[in-house]
């Protein structure tokens, strides 16, 4: 690990960190990773670099292969840096059904970004995702750890006009008020 | 009115709050099962004829039979809350409204197991449930019902939730179990099942989160009581979560044995289809099951009202048939594109697919691109026979089921809607890809 940049976890992340790792049995602390994972990305903005995840590696002496190969399984975990606000808008069937490639299409216009660009700003990611268990609520995305449901493009104006207003610090899924 | 046996107390103020919970009868299951001995416990659970309700529909008091008991080693009740498969979200939505429910029933269900330290294991983007549920845990420590001696009973239980970060795969329990070892959710070769070698290769059983939940009423009424709501073998209560097409999308508690046709049509339910129009078809228990037209979801073939039961939904086989599955039931109406649609399952499936077999890493990435070249107006009679070929070579020669979740949708949809996709390669400005764009009523036209 590059000792100049050394990242650390807060007071309040690590003893979070702690009462996860408690969790587990005794020689099993390894299964805190993908929960530990989550709040790495919450106080490293958003994104687990290399150095990140070799400080996760760290917090559970485990070698960093065994966190890199994790990370890079599981959709959440963002290996690149994305925008403040991830714009994950469910684009599976049922939320086909009522209308999401008219919401992928207008944000994309809006924003002028494709599906997994950022704009230049910083500010937003868009990404498509798999279902999000909100199929009756349909169309739907998530922001941070919010679910915006029954969507219609004018709540969509809505929502990017709040978050353009409001965010200032990365929005992760793991909301940072929760580390306390 | 069915009765409802989970959703009961639903709507009640507060009822997420262990007190309002408890007013309501919250953890008097707990204190009763305290009582009985474990074993009679899993005889209740027996005798309820309760099939696991995370879709394959495995009798649950035979599933808790099966734990292993070596003397020595501790064993683990695990709760599936992966909730991913497309079409579901009745997990999600009892746990965020009654989280103390599912809490009494893995304390049931770990005193009838003998298991002191049980994990939920809830899909990562549900993180605010995430929340929700450590809260509820919390105040049922505090209360005594989690802990040391619960509820003075000389049972010492421990509950965790544990989160996902997104990846379907883990919903299958080998994989599941992977993952809750902090590692890829590998889907593990069975044998050795997990009722054997499961978590930290300790006996685990893995249960849905209504199959859990549903561990709390068939104690508190006896297994017995259950058993005489339902039809046949397909006894008790279902949540359902319907959406799609309809006027009234959402969670319902069904008496298993009523007419599909009552579900879909009547205002205690679905309210019948959007708009006015007619049903084109029906997607019954999650992405993974058969697509069935319209006169094959309302009546069997022999010309019989459908029911929502295990049973009559599989009526048929795969020929005729589907299955109950999840209870994720989807609804397309008449102008719905049934290739457009299932191209974006073949994507999920292949975007999920965890890649340790050739015939799913493989053949769900040639199914997306095939379906996705039909659409695009290039397609060809043979591809449609190409995608056939695939979907018959991926079943039986996988790991895990994934492999057939991506196949059936594809096998059905050719079964069932063979003149579509037909008509797609000859006739490609028949394709319709936005049929959907009115319904979002303030849509500017140049937007779709
Ligand atoms: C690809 C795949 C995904 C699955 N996803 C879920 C899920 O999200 N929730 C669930 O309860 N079961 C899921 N299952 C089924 C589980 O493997 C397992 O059968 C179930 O959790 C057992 O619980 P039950 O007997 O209470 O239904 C899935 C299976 C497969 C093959
Ligand atoms: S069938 Fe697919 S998802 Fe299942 S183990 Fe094989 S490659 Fe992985
Ligand atoms: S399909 Fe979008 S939430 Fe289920």
């Amino acid at each position: 690990m590059n000792n100049e940049n050394k990242l650390k976890f807060s007071n309040e992340a690590l003893a979070l960190s702690q009462r996860m790792i408690k969790r587990y049995p005794e020689g099993k602390q390894k299964s805190a990773l993908i929960p530990l994972l989550h709040v790495a990305q919450a106080e490293f903005g958003g994104w687990l670099s290399s150095d990140a995840m070799d400080y996760v590696a760290s917090l559970l002496n485990i070698t960093p292969i065994e966190v890199y190969e994790v990370a890079s399984f599981y959709s959440m975990f963002n290996l690149k840096p994305v925008g403040k606000c991830v714009i994950e808008v469910c684009h599976t069937g049922p939320c086909w059904l009522l209308g999401s490639d008219d919401i992928v299409k207008y944000i994309e216009k809006k924003l002028s970004i494709k599906a997994g660009q950022t704009t230049a700003d910083g500010m937003f990611t868009l990404k498509t995702v798999e279902c999000l268990a909100s199929c009756g609520t349909a169309p739907m995305m998530q922001i941070g750890e919010t679910y915006h449901e029954n969507l219609t493009l004018e709540k969509v104006d809505n929502i990017i006009h709040e978050c353009r207003a409001t965010v200032v610090e990365p929005v992760s899924h793991w909301s940072k008020k929760e580390i306390k | 009115m069915g009765r409802k046996l989970l959703t009961e107390n639903i709507n009640v103020p507060g009822i997420q709050s262990l007190d309002v919970y408890r007013k309501h009868g919250g953890y008097d299951g707990l204190k009763k099962a305290l009582g009985m001995s474990p074993d009679a416990i899993v005889e209740e659970v027996k005798k309820s004829g309760l099939r696991g309700r995370g879709g394959a529909g495995f009798p649950t008091g035979m599933k808790w039979s099966f734990l292993a008991k070596p003397d020595g080693v501790p064993r683990h009740l695990v709760c599936n809350a992966d909730e991913s498969e497309p079409g579901t979200f009745k997990d999600r939505y009892m746990m965020e409204r009654i989280p103390h429910l599912l809490i009494e029933g893995m304390a049931i269900g770990s005193f009838a197991l003998g298991a002191n330290t049980s994990y939920i294991y809830i899909r990562g983007e549900l993180l605010y449930v995430f929340h929700i549920l450590q809260k509820a845990i919390d105040e049922a420590y505090a209360a005594g019902l989690l802990g040391k001696n619960i509820m003075g009973s000389g049972f010492d239980f421990d509950l965790h939730v544990h989160c996902g970060a997104g990846a379907y795969i883990c919903g299958e329990e080998t994989a599941l179990i992977e993952s809750l070892e902090g590692k890829r959710g590998n889907p593990r070769i069975k044998p050795p099942f997990p009722a054997i070698q499961g978590l930290w290769q300790r006996p685990t059983v893995v249960n849905n989160v209504e199959s859990v939940m549903a561990v709390v009423p068939i104690v508190k009424m006896g297994g017995d009581e259950y058993a005489k709501i339902g039809v046949g073998k397909s006894t008790g209560t279902k949540l359902i979560s319907a959406c799609g097409h309809i006027n009234k999308p959402g969670v319902y508690e069904i008496e298993l044995g009523i007419p599909v046709e009552e579900f879909i049509y009547s205002d205690e339910y679905c309210g019948g289809i959007r708009n006015g129009k007619d049903l084109k078809a029906v997607v019954a228990g999650g992405s993974s099951v058969p697509i069935l037209p319209k006169d094959l979801i309302l009546k069997l073939a022999n010309g019989e009202p459908r029911l929502m039961t295990y049973e009559s939904l599989s009526d048929g086989g795969f020929i005729t048939g589907t299955m109950l599955g999840s209870g994720g039931f989807i609804v397309m109406d008449e102008d719905t594109s049934v290739v457009k649609n299932l191209y974006t399952f073949s994507r999920f499936y292949h975007h999920e697919s965890c890649g340790q077999c050739s015939p799913c890493r493989e053949g769900t990435g040639w199914m997306e691109k095939v379906l996705h070249k039909i659409l695009d107006g290039h397609g060809t009679l043979e591809d449609v026979d190409l995608l056939w070929d695939i979907q018959s070579k991926i079943e039986g020669k996988t790991i895990c089921p994934l492999g057939e979740a991506a196949a059936w949708p594809v096998a059905s949809a050719i079964r069932h809607f063979r003149s579509e996709f037909e008509e797609y390669v000859k006739n490609p400005s028949s394709i319709k890809k936005d049929n959907h764009y009115y319904r979002l009523n303030n849509i500017s036209p140049e937007v779709a």
